[in-house]
C-alpha cells in the first residue's frame, strides 16, 4: 500500500506556521517516513506543475497556511480544494484572516497608494504602483494582483478541519497529524483545540474582574501571579479558544488571540467588547460622568488591531466603503 | 417532548378588535404563516386573550397534535402569561409558547402604512416561529419562604411594620444600632399638624414592641451579613456589648446617677451631657443602660468601677464581649431611616457649628423637650438666655442643585411648628419664616398654615438668607432679599433655626450594600416601581419602610411600614416562592471561569468554584438569579446562556428579520 500522501500549501503566509513544524524536531522523521511529500514549496523541490499533476482528492491531508489575498493565493486555495481529501486551515491567517486581514480596514487602492507613494520612507519619483499588467519597454509585467478584500480559507473554499494559532501549537499539529495518518479524524468542521477558552489552562489567579485603568504593556512590570486582566492589561483570553496551554500569559505576555473564538462564539473581538465593557469602571458607578467613560475607554489604544488581530475578516463587521479612506 | 419528535407549531394571529385588524392584515399574516415549514395550522381571530380565544389554543394542542404555540397579539408584558396557562391547559411545558408583538411594536406605530405593516408583521411572527422552533421545556422549581421576618431599623418605621408582622402571627426579629428603639421620633416634642405629644403616641408603641412575644428586639446590635435569598436569607447580627447583663439589670439608674463622668449626648445631638454609663434617653425601650468604654474612666484608665460598686443587682459586667447572633428569616424589611445633610461642612455660609446660636430643627425639638437639655425651656446655646427673637430657615440643601435636588418634605410644616413652639413658650418673642415655596401638601397641613400665618409675631419672609455673619458684640445677622416686597431686610435674631436637609442615614450605606439592593442617584434605596411597587426592592423578599426610600413624614413612613409589613406578610403566608424559569445557566463543559461574569451580577447568583480537577468555573445559583442576562451579554466564551433566550433562539430570529 501507498503512503499516504501529504501537502502544506502557502497563500498569503509568513512561513511561521512551516517553521513550527520543525519545532517537531527528530519527530518531523516520522511524519517523512510515514507520509509521502506532494507539495511542499519551503522543504520540498516538487513544483506546482507536479501538484497540478496528481489525481484529484489524491492528497490525503493537506494543510493550508496563510489568508487569500490576491488572485494568485485564492488560485492555490482552490487547487488545495481540488486535490484534497482533507483540507486543513492551518494557522490563524488561514482560519480566519489572520494578520493580513487587518488589511480589511482599508480598500486596496488606499493601501496601494500608502505603501508606494505616500509612506514617508518612500523613494518612487516615477509613482509607479504594480497593478496586474505594468507596461514597460519591451513588454508587460504582470503580478498577482490584490483581491479588494482578505479572505480566510473556508471564505473562498469548503474546509474540513480547522488547526488555529499564530503558529499552531505542536501538540495540536501533532494530534492532527496523528489522527489523520491513523485515519482517526474528528468529524469534519472540527477546530482543533479546547472547547474552552485559554483561562482555562492559565494559572494564573483570578479574583476581581473590576477594571479601573486600562494600561499598555510597557507601562508596568506585571505581577507574576495575578490575572493579567485584571491587572489592567487587555488580554484575549477569556475570548479566545485555548488548547496552547495559555503560554503567553504564562510568560507574563498578554494572549493577543491567535487562536481565535471560542466553540460558542460567533466573533471574538464582539465578545472580548462585551466582556471588557461590562466589567471596566464598575468601582464608583454612579459617579462615574460620559467623560470619565470615554477617558477610561481611549486607554485602549489600536482596539481594532486588539480586539480582531486576528479574525477581522471572520467578524460579523460588515465593511463600510469611505470612512476612513 | 420527545427528543427528535416533529415539531409542530400552532400559529395565532389576533385582531386585538380593530387595535391590530384595522392596520394589518391579520387574514393574510395567518395564511402566509401556514405556509412556513413545521407550522401545522395558523388562524385569527378577534380576541385570542378571551375565554374562547384560549379555548381555541387548548383544543388545537390536542387536535393537531401541537408542540409548540405561537400568538401574534401585543405585548408579552401583559398576557404572556395568560397564554402560558393556555398552553398548559392543552398539557405542553409553558414555556414551549412564544409570543410575537403586531400591536406595540407594528399596527399601533404603522396606522398609515397598511401594507408595509402587513409585511412587517408576517416578518415579525416568522421571526417568533423561528424561535419556537428552538424552544426547549422549562422548570419552575418552589422554593419554601421560612415565615420569619427581619426588620432593620428601630424608628417609628421600623416599630409599625414589626407590630403588624407580629400581630399576624409571625416571628419578627427588630434590629437597632442604638441601644434603645424609637429612632429619630422620639426625639421630637410635639408632631405636626395635630401638635400630638410625640413621646406620648411613640412610647406606647415602643413598649408593645418589646413586649410582644412574636417580636424579638435586637438593641446595640449591627447587621454583619446576608446571604441568600427570598425566603431564605441568613444574617448575622454583632451585638454590641453594653456592659450590663440585661437579665440582671432592672433599670434602677442608679449606675447613671453615681457615674462620675460626662459627655456630650448623642440623643441630645450635642446640646445636653450623659454619663460614660447612659441611658439612650429616659424612655428607652429596652431600659437597660450601656458604658460608653471611649469615655469610661474604667475601660481608659482601670479605675473608678462606680457603677459596679452600686449596682443594686450587680448586673455591670466589664467583660462583656461582642456576641454574633445567626438568624434565618423568610422577608426583611428595610427602615434605616434618615440623618441630617452635613451644613456644617457643605454649607460654611450658614456658621453652623461655627457660631452657637445656630441650630438645626432637630435641636430645636431636644431643646423645647421637658426631657431636653434646657427641660423644656427654650434657651439659647451661647449664653442660655431666652431668644427675642428667632429666624427659622427653610431649605437649607434641600431643592439645591449644589447640595440637595430633592424636597425634604416635612421641612416646611417643621418649621411652621417650630415658630408655633417659639411663641407659644415666648409669647413676647418674634419670628421671621425664610422661605422659598411653603409646601403643605398634607392632611391638615394647610389649616395648619393659616393657623400660623394668623400669628401677629410671625413673619412670613421670602427669601433665602445670605451669609450669616457675626459682628462685634457678638451678634448674628444676615441679609436677605424678600421677594414679595422687592427689599433686602437685615435680620439680627438671637438664635437661627435651620430646617436642614436630609439624606439616607448613614448606617444605610453599609446595609445597601450587603443586601447588594439598588440604590438612587440621591442615596435612597430605590424602589421596584416608583407608582406601582413603591415599598419594593430590586431584591425579592426585601421591602422599605419610611425614609430609607425617600423623605418621608411621619404619616407616610407610618402608611408604608404598613405597606412593607403586608408585602411580607403575603410572602410568608404562601409559604413559597417561585423561582425564574429564564435563568442564566452556565456550561461547565464550556465555562474557563475567567471571572468576567461575577462582579457583574446585581444580584450576588454567581459565584467561582474550584473543581475537583482544580479548575475554576462559575456557577448560578438559580434562586438568586432574576435572568436580567448581564452575565449573558458579557461572558467572552459564550458558556453562559439565558433559558428562554439561548443565542441559537436569538440567531434564528435575527435572521429570519434580516433575511
Amino acid at each position: 500500500m501507498s503512503k499516504p500522501k501529504l501537502a502544506i500549501i502557502p497563500g498569503a503566509n509568513c512561513a511561521g506556521c512551516d517553521y513550527s513544524l520543525l519545532d517537531l524536531g527528530e519527530k518531523i522523521i516520522d511524519v517523512l517516513i510515514a507520509t509521502e511529500i506532494a507539495y511542499w514549496p519551503t522543504a520540498a523541490d516538487l513544483k506546482l506543475e507536479d501538484l497540478e499533476k496528481l489525481p484529484d482528492g489524491s492528497i490525503d491531508i493537506v494543510l493550508f497556511e496563510g489568508a487569500v489575498n490576491n488572485d494568485e493565493t485564492e488560485e492555490m486555495a482552490k487547487l488545495a480544494r481540488k486535490k484534497a481529501k482533507n483540507l486543513i486551515a492551518f494557522g490563524a491567517c488561514a482560519c480566519f484572516g489572520g494578520i493580513p486581514g487587518l488589511a480589511n480596514v482599508a480598500s486596496r487602492d488606499s493601501i496601494l497608494q500608502k505603501a508606494y507613494i505616500k509612506s514617508l520612507s518612500t523613494v518612487n519619483q516615477q509613482g509607479i504602483v504594480p497593478y496586474k499588467i505594468t507596461k514597460v519597454d519591451g513588454g508587460e509585467l504582470t503580478v498577482p494582483e490584490l483581491l479588494e478584500t482578505v479572505k480566510s480559507l473556508d471564505q473562498v473554499v469548503k474546509v474540513d478541519y480547522y488547526l488555529p494559532g499564530c503558529p499552531p501549537p505542536l501538540k495540536l499539529t501533532a494530534d492532527a497529524l496523528v489522527a489523520a495518518l491513523s485515519g482517526k479524524l474528528p468529524p469534519k468542521g472540527t477546530v482543533f483545540g479546547s472547547m474552552k477558552s485559554v483561562c482555562d489552562d492559565c494559572k494564573r489567579i483570578r479574583e476581581n474582574k473590576r477594571i479601573t485603568e486600562i494600561k499598555r504593556y510597557h507601562q508596568i512590570v506585571p505581577d507574576a501571579e495575578k490575572c493579567l486582566l485584571e491587572q489592567g492589561i487587555v488580554c484575549m483570553g477569556p475570548a479566545t479558544r485555548g488548547g496552547c496551554d495559555a503560554i503567553c500569559p504564562t510568560v507574563n505576555i498578554p494572549c493577543r488571540g491567535c487562536m481565535g473564538p471560542t466553540s460558542e462564539s460567533r466573533d471574538q473581538g464582539a465578545r472580548m467588547l462585551s466582556a471588557l465593557s461590562s466589567v471596566i469602571g464598575l468601582e464608583g458607578e454612579a459617579g462615574v460622568s460620559d467623560e470619565d467613560v470615554r477617558k477610561l475607554v481611549l486607554q485602549i489604544k489600536d482596539p481594532l488591531g486588539t480586539f480582531y488581530r486576528y479574525t477581522l475578516p471572520k467578524s460579523i463587521m460588515r465593511r463600510v466603503w469611505g470612512v476612513r479612506e | 417532548m420527545v427528543e427528535g419528535e416533529e415539531i409542530r407549531i400552532g400559529v395565532y394571529v389576533c385582531h386585538c378588535g380593530v387595535n391590530i385588524a384595522a392596520v394589518v392584515d391579520v387574514k393574510k399574516v395567518a395564511e402566509e404563516l401556514s405556509k412556513v415549514p413545521n407550522v401545522v395550522v395558523a388562524k385569527d381571530y378577534q380576541f385570542m386573550c378571551s375565554q374562547p380565544g384560549q379555548n381555541i389554543i387548548v383544543e388545537d394542542i390536542k387536535e393537531h397534535k401541537l408542540n409548540r404555540v405561537v400568538v401574534a397579539a401585543c405585548s408579552p408584558r401583559m398576557h404572556e402569561p395568560t397564554f402560558q396557562r393556555a398552553v398548559e391547559r392543552g398539557g405542553l411545558n409553558p414555556y414551549l409558547f412564544e409570543m410575537a408583538n403586531i400591536r406595540e411594536h407594528c399596527s399601533w406605530v404603522h396606522e398609515k402604512e397598511k401594507s408595509a405593516a402587513t409585511e412587517k408583521a408576517i416578518k415579525i411572527v416568522k421571526a417568533a416561529v423561528a424561535k419556537a422552533r428552538l424552544l426547549k421545556p422549562l422548570k419552575v422549581e418552589k422554593v419554601k419562604v421560612i415565615p420569619r421576618a427581619l426588620v432593620i431599623g428601630g424608628g417609628i418605621a421600623g416599630i409599625r411594620a414589626s407590630l403588624d408582622i407580629a400581630n399576624a402571627g409571625f416571628e419578627v426579629h427588630l434590629v437597632e444600632t442604638r441601644p434603645s428603639i424609637g429612632g429619630n421620633m422620639a426625639r421630637l416634642d410635639k408632631t405636626f399638624p395635630t401638635l400630638d405629644c410625640s413621646q406620648c403616641i411613640l412610647t406606647p408603641l415602643m413598649v408593645e414592641a418589646s413586649r410582644h412575644p412574636n417580636i424579638t428586639l435586637h438593641t446595640y446590635t449591627d447587621v454583619v451579613s446576608i446571604d441568600g435569598s427570598v425566603g431564605n436569607f441568613k444574617v448575622k447580627l454583632l451585638k454590641k456589648p453594653r456592659y450590663v447583663n440585661e437579665a440582671k439589670c432592672t433599670g434602677c439608674g442608679v449606675c447613671v446617677t453615681k457615674c462620675p463622668w460626662t459627655v456630650p449626648s448623642e440623643f441630645d445631638l450635642g446640646l445636653g451631657k450623659r454619663k460614660a454609663i447612659y441611658f439612650e434617653f429616659p424612655q428607652a425601650v429596652p431600659l437597660i443602660p450601656v458604658i460608653d468604654p471611649e469615655h469610661c474612666m474604667y475601660f481608659q484608665k482601670g479605675t473608678c468601677r462606680a457603677c459596679e460598686k452600686f449596682c443594686p443587682p450587680k448586673a455591670i459586667n466589664f467583660d462583656q464581649k461582642p456576641e454574633e447572633i445567626e438568624l434565618e428569616v423568610g422577608a426583611i424589611i428595610l427602615a434605616t431611616g434618615y440623618g441630617l445633610y452635613d451644613v456644617a461642612k457643605n454649607m460654611p455660609e450658614y456658621g453652623y457649628r461655627k457660631y452657637k446660636d445656630v441650630i438645626t430643627g432637630l435641636e430645636l425639638e431636644r431643646l423645647v423637650s421637658a426631657t431636653g437639655p434646657t427641660k423644656g425651656h427654650i434657651l439659647r446655646p451661647s449664653d442660655g438666655k431666652e431668644p427675642k427673637k428667632v429666624a427659622i430657615i427653610l431649605c437649607v440643601g434641600s431643592r439645591d442643585e449644589k447640595h440637595l435636588r430633592f424636597c425634604c418634605r416635612f421641612g416646611c410644616v417643621a418649621g411652621l411648628k417650630h415658630a408655633y413652639y417659639i411663641v407659644s413658650h415666648i409669647p413676647d418673642a418674634e419670628v421671621y419664616i425664610c422661605y422659598r415655596d411653603i409646601r403643605t401638601f398634607g392632611k391638615g397641613y394647610e389649616e395648619f398654615y393659616e393657623r400660623i400665618r394668623s400669628y401677629e409675631n410671625v413673619k412670613f419672609i421670602r427669601g433665602s438668607p445670605m451669609e450669616i455673619l457675626q459682628d462685634a458684640d457678638g451678634s448674628l445677622y444676615f441679609d436677605v432679599f424678600d421677594a414679595n416686597t422687592n427689599r433686602v431686610v437685615t435680620l439680627r435674631p438671637d438664635l437661627i433655626v435651620l430646617e436642614t436637609g436630609i439624606v439616607p442615614h448613614p448606617t444605610f450605606k453599609e446595609v445597601a450594600k450587603v443586601l447588594k439592593c439598588s440604590v438612587g442617584p440621591d442615596g435612597f434605596a430605590l424602589e421596584l416601581h416608583p407608582k406601582l411597587r413603591p415599598t419594593e426592592t430590586s431584591v425579592d423578599g426585601v421591602f422599605l419602610a419610611g425614609a430609607v426610600q425617600g423623605p418621608k413624614d411621619i404619616p407616610d413612613t407610618v402608611a408604608q411600614a404598613g405597606a412593607a409589613a403586608s408585602s411580607a406578610i403575603a410572602l410568608m403566608s404562601r409559604g413559597y416562592v417561585e423561582t425564574i424559569p429564564y435563568v442564566s445557566s452556565i456550561n461547565e463543559d464550556l465555562c474557563s471561569g475567567c471571572g468576567i461574569c461575577q462582579p457583574l451580577c446585581a444580584f450576588d447568583a454567581i459565584s467561582l468554584v474550584k473543581k475537583e480537577d482544580g479548575k475554576q468555573v462559575a456557577k448560578v445559583d438559580i434562586s438568586k438569579c432574576k435572568g436580567c442576562g448581564v452575565c449573558v451579554a458579557a461572558c467572552p466564551s459564550g458558556a453562559a446562556q439565558q433559558l428562554g433566550f439561548d443565542d441559537e433562539q436569538i440567531s434564528a430570529m435575527v435572521r429570519t428579520l434580516t433575511g
